[in-house]
């Protein structure tokens, strides 16, 4: 173990050749290439990365992308704002309404759209809902991953409460596109509202239930403490964000480093990990669960009456210049970019997504570790490939 | 190491216009080579250590920087600029040559900042084509963009991948997406694209 936490922890430099000396004597001087996916078990969706292997060990994974490139940038250019809202919610389908949260963020910060105070707290509870959703399925595909079937079954049945609620609200179980510039689809009524305080108390005794079932199980800690450490400092130079930089021990959420919609309003923690190994991602993710429920709690508990849409003109034209918005997706940083030249599109759209930055560093975070463990940590980098290929 | 705007100002404003003093062109070589002059303030030494290289400016002088690195259709203004958060959703915005972006790169790398996104921007009506660097830092509330442009002819700029190793990803994404060619790049192969892809589809002039 502790050849192998040493060859993943040391820096580019050193990481090749990736044997001591001891190890090349012993070890046979020849390597193979695995190539794994674009369809495999192990890999989430269309990913293949190309694994150069000396044995069990992994010399070089050059992850493969763009199975399921749609090229949505330029979608965003060729039809009008409203248009593109749709498609905000297809990129990460396990967390569209951050997602449409950005893009709609972006066009109301360019047109100087009002909205309306009980609109912002209705996005924060979806958000919220939403996140608690994403991370469900991150956790029984990680336990897939690792080869435990059974909490999968038991983070979709809370999953499917989530979903269940937020399909009451606007018709759709992932691709929700529920916000709008200025507002929403539509207002929340009292089901969603006493189905969601239900939700909350269901929850909390389910979170430890699963800390019983499953994170204090020595199989688990096995397969993740220790494995797949990540720096902070090659989560800066990657520009790794979400629960990878927190479980490096960084305060990074965008929800406080970069405050939008309500959130400088609600009292909640940004949970980290000094560890920086798939365990630490894990609890950073676990920790979260709570939090969101804790802002949906507060959000709730002073959700204003008024309208749940502000006034936007017919025809939306963004004055030109560019503009940013960022928020804090499930999996990280979700940045939109818009470029406008004055007309009722898009000059260009920038969609920055945090599963493109995360499995970045994989190749180099990867390099001399056990291909069991390399999966291991792939999983606890909660990628969704049509989120990195756009 | 915790930086401030005005401090992120004054280095930028330091790369892009150095030491009003010196003549344009002498000043201009040091960061022809892709360095930075760390004594800007002081117009004596980097005039020397210029004129011995016997260097030449690549670019236009910089003195008048501040009229060409924004190009021709914007009116004039200063290359460093900062922005009210809540209006733009950055606070800093650097427009730099194009041969001074690993400069500009280290500059971001030693104030501790991380990086966000690199993309491009093809303005046709300028014959211009822009580059887009993203910056966040992890511990400030200190969005930053760095920005060049170059002739839509010849789109080609250094890399930034040594000094931010999550370059490569995006600078060979925005070679897949606008042409673009990053010089010194390990591997510009199509990545989103299909492999044997020879087109790029976000140019303003790209035909299906």
């Amino acid at each position: 173990m502790n050849t192998l936490k040493e060859r993943s922890s040391a820096g580019p430099a050193a990481a090749l050749p990736v044997l001591s000396a001891d190890e090349a004597r012993l070890a046979p001087q020849e390597t193979f290439v695995l190539n794994l996916g674009p369809q495999h078990p192990a890999a989430h969706g269309v990913l293949r990365v190309l694994m150069t292997m000396d044995g069990e060990w992994i010399t070089r994974a050059e992850p493969v992308i763009g199975y399921i490139h749609r090229m949505h940038e330029k979608m965003g250019e060729n039809r009008t704002w409203a248009k593109f809202l749709p498609n905000t919610s297809r990129i990460d389908y396990l967390s569209a309404m951050h997602y449409t949260h950005a893009f709609v963020g972006a066009v109301e910060r360019a047109a100087k759209i009002e909205v309306p105070p009980r609109t912002e707290y209705i996005r924060v509870i979806t958000s919220e809902l939403n996140r608690i959703a994403s991370h469900l399925v991150w956790w029984g595909a990680l336990l897939i991953d690792l080869g435990g079937f059974t909490p999968i079954l038991y983070a979709f049945e809370d999953r499917e409460k989530v979903l269940d609620l937020l399909e009451g609200l606007c018709g759709a179980r992932l691709t929700y596109c529920y916000y709008r510039f200025g507002g929403l689809c539509n207002d929340v009524d009292d089901e969603f509202l006493n189905g969601t305080r239900a939700f909350v108390n269901h929850m909390r005794p389910r979170l430890k239930m699963y800390r019983g079932l499953v994170t204090d199980n020595i199989i688990l800690r096995k397969r993740l403490e220790g494995i797949g450490p990540i720096s902070a400092e090659m989560c800066r130079k990657y520009g790794a964000t979400g629960p990878i930089i927190r479980g490096a021990g960084v305060r990074y959420d965008v929800r406080r480093a970069e405050p939008y919609s309500l959130y400088p309003q609600f009292d909640f923690e940004i949970p980290t990990r000094p560890e920086g190994d798939s365990m630490a991602r894990y609890h950073v993710r676990m920790a979260e669960i709570e939090q969101s429920l804790r802002i949906i709690e507060q959000a709730l508990a002073s959700l204003p009456a008024g309208p749940f849409q502000g006034k936007v003109p017919r025809v939306l034209r963004l004055p030109p210049g560019d503009y940013c918005y960022a928020v804090e997706a499930a999996r990280g940083r979700f940045m939109v970019r818009a470029v406008s030249d004055g007309k009722d599109a898009a000059y260009r759209l920038k969609l920055r997504t945090p599963s493109f930055s995360n499995l970045s560093l994989f190749e180099e975070a990867s390099r001399g570790m056990l291909l069991p463990d390399a999966l291991a940590m792939m999983g606890s980098l909660d990628l969704v490939i049509p989120d990195i290929d756009r | 190491m915790k930086p401030t705007l005005e401090q992120l100002t004054a280095e930028f404003t330091a790369l892009i216009e150095p030491a009003p003093a010196v003549p344009a062109p002498v000043a201009g070589a040091a960061f022809a080579r892709g360095e930075l002059v760390e004594s800007v303030a002081d117009p004596g030494p980097p005039s020397v250590a210029s004129a011995k290289d016997g260097l030449a400016s690549a670019r236009p002088a910089p003195s008048t920087a501040a009229a060409t690195a924004a190009g021709p259709a914007a009116a004039p203004k200063s290359p460093v600029q900062t922005w009210a958060f809540a209006l733009k959703g950055f606070v800093f915005d650097a427009s730099v040559a194009s041969d001074q972006v690993v400069a500009a790169a280290g500059i971001m790398d030693r104030n501790g900042f991380a990086l966000d996104a690199i993309t491009g921007v093809d303005w046709i009506a300028q014959n211009e084509m822009e580059v887009v660097y993203d910056f966040f830092h992890p511990e400030e509330n200190l969005r930053a963009v760095v920005r060049t442009r170059m002739p839509r002819a010849t789109p080609e700029l250094p890399t930034i991948s040594p000094v931010f190793p999550g370059a490569n990803w995006h600078e060979r994404e925005t070679h897949d997406f606008f042409g673009i060619r990053f010089l010194g790049h390990p591997n510009l192969a199509p990545f989103l694209l299909p492999e044997d892809a020879d087109f790029h589809p976000l140019r303003k002039d790209y035909q299906p």
